[in-house]
């Protein structure tokens, strides 16, 4: 038995990205006592063993998908299934079937590593004897024997990260919601936690992750939706979103930041630019989306050096998930 | 079944989380013990004051600070409600089929248990200092009940309290507010035969006197009938504090 099989025994029933339906979100829509629209009407399905990334900034309502979807909340509209359970008329049954990782930890610091896993099993009714091999196996698996009899306050943050995945899996859920699982992780530490993921997608386990990094979701998802403002604005495999926005991108840095305006418009009007981005968060740098950045790029600086647009710095890249992002969130794009 | 079964899960956790600090147990224990002391010195002369009707102040003290300690112990119960609630605690345990009710039940189950300990240690001391229990083994449990009780009540409150307002200075706050106003309005430390008598009838009504009159009552041998009314009235008490926690815990997950 290999470790990936014993983390995601359903591998075995639950054939790879099957048509089988994990998790069905209908037109979810969550309004706040105080008239916050959390979520304003988001559809999306995924399939047993598909890894599906809900990827947005904070805010976007990610965590309110997941905690509705998780039976934690419930939704002012719209319905929500995991393998054809009503997240909210069928709750116990959804309970029982899925494995969580919340944003905001969920381990208690009292209790050692082995006591934390051990209470989860047995609210999830695991008879003892096999309770006690589960947890054996779990902290062996997420380098956590050492550390199993320490109170889990005296971790480290990875550590804890660690213990919060081993926590989800205890019961072999069938699905695992991971919200924002690298949040505040050291580089180091993420790395490990993304093999982690690799290693129970690669057993079989449907994933649900959250994430407000555009690497994590394009490394990790096998699909992604692009949450912004309570909906769904793009959806699709990373590279088919990449391969939407065909083409190069050419970034500039302005000396004068006063000039960006003035080169949108320049650029906006030549013939072999597509768009044309301005960044919100940088006011010196300009965004040219080209069909082809080696025979522009010639072109798009020569424009700038006749309208005496000075640039001070100038790079030629592939579209990224970021690009798709910008384009998809669409804030500051025009279109030309 | 499931919800006893959870309730005793999760009360072990706490009292794990209890025994790991040395440092409140050591408190726990030594609070009490210097109260009956210390107040049992203070007042030690009110007896003599005519129409008081005890003999020894130590007698009369004894159940009114197992009361008192079961009242002021409770009453932080929300606060380790909010920090589960900040740690991710609360909504791991919401998204386990655990019986939703049994995880404010395993907090007043480790309220109760705790002041039920206190109270029993209360009148070991003040027995070592001269008490006498009239009311035998079974007027000591009694005593320990009724600490149990309000314990559990108390407990809820504060749990109710936590899950409406989710801050620390709030809970600290009202259960300040409604600590000592109890606490004098009962006869914990003086007699019913000396109080003006609005106090007597705020103590008529008070739950925290309910439960120190039954405690004395059991403590000294008393009135089986007006025990048994006061315990009755301690209950539904208890009940509707539970209501109200379970109440707050429903807003709780709905407002999420």
């Amino acid at each position: 038995m290999t470790s990936a099989d014993s983390v995601a025994p359903s591998a075995k029933e639950i054939p790879r990205a099957s048509d089988v339906l994990a998790i069905e979100a209908r037109d979810l829509k969550k309004t706040y006592s105080g008239g916050v629209e959390a979520l304003r009407g988001i559809s999306f399905s995924v399939r047993a063993g598909e890894v599906f990334g809900l990827l947005g900034p904070n805010g976007a309502g990610k965590s309110t998908a997941v905690k509705i979807l998780t039976t934690l909340s419930e939704p002012t509209g719209g319905s929500g299934s995991v393998f054809g359970f009503d997240v909210v008329r069928e709750a116990r049954e959804v309970r029982r079937r899925i494995g969580c990782v919340a944003q905001a930890s969920g381990v208690d610091f009292a209790a050692t590593g082995r006591e934390n896993l051990e209470l989860q099993g047995r609210l999830f009714r695991i008879p003892a004897p096999e309770l006690k091999s589960r947890v054996d196996e779990l902290l062996d698996l997420f380098a956590l024997t050492d550390a199993a009899h320490r109170p889990s306050r005296t971790y480290s943050g990875g550590m804890k990260r660690r213990l919060d995945v081993a926590m989800g899996l205890v019961h072999r859920p069938e699905v695992l919601f991971l919200d924002e699982p690298t949040t505040g992780l050291d580089p180091e530490s993420r790395t490990v936690l993304w093999r982690e993921v690799r290693r129970l997608a690669a057993g079989g386990l449907t994933l649900l992750l959250t994430t407000h990094y555009l690497e994590e979701a394009d490394q990790l998802a096998d699909r992604l939706a692009i949450v912004d403002k309570g909906q769904i604005v793009a959806e699709g495999t990373p590279d088919g979103l990449k391969a939407q926005l065909a083409g190069d991108r050419i970034s500039l840095q302005l000396v004068e930041s006063a000039k960006s305006g003035e080169a949108r418009t320049l650029l906006g009007g030549l013939a072999g630019v597509k768009g044309v981005l301005a960044d919100a968060g940088r006011g010196d740098r300009v965004y040219a989306h080209v069909i082809d950045g080696a025979r522009e790029l010639p072109t798009v600086l020569g424009a700038l050096e006749r309208a005496g647009i000075a640039v001070a710095g100038v790079a030629l890249t592939r579209p990224s998930l970021d690009d798709v992002y910008l384009n998809a969130t669409g804030h500051a794009y025009q279109e030309s | 079944m499931e919800f006893l079964r959870d309730t005793w899960i999760l009360f072990l956790r706490l009292v794990r989380a209890t025994a790991r600090m040395p440092v409140f147990i050591i408190l726990s224990i030594a609070q009490p013990i210097l109260w009956v002391a210390m107040f049992g010195a203070l007042f030690r002369s009110v007896v003599q004051i005519p129409g008081f009707g005890a003999t020894s102040y130590v007698q009369f003290l004894a159940p009114g600070v197992a009361i008192m300690t079961a009242l002021f112990g409770a009453a932080h119960s929300g606060m380790g409600m909010l920090v589960d609630i900040e740690r991710g605690v609360l909504d791991r345990l919401l998204a386990t089929p655990a019986a939703r009710g049994s995880i404010i039940a395993a907090r007043l189950l480790n309220s109760g248990v705790q002041v039920f300990l206190q109270a029993g240690l209360i009148i070991g001391v003040a027995m070592l200092l001269g008490a006498e229990a009239k009311g035998g083994l079974l007027g000591i449990l009694l005593v320990m009940l009724s600490a149990s009780l309000l314990g559990a009540a108390v407990a809820a409150f504060s749990n109710a309290v936590a899950l409406l307002a989710r801050r620390q200075e709030t809970v600290i706050a009202v259960m300040n507010f409604v600590i000592l106003p109890a606490t004098f309005t009962s006869t914990m430390l003086m007699s019913a035969n000396l109080m003006p008598a609005w106090v007597q009838r705020a103590a008529n009504v008070n739950p925290v006197n309910w439960a120190i009159v039954a405690a004395r009552d059991g403590f000294e041998g008393g009135s089986p009938h007006e025990l048994a009314t006061r315990l009755a009235l301690l209950a539904a008490f208890a009940l509707v504090c539970g209501l109200f926690a379970t109440g707050s815990f429903g807003r709780y997950r709905r407002a999420m």
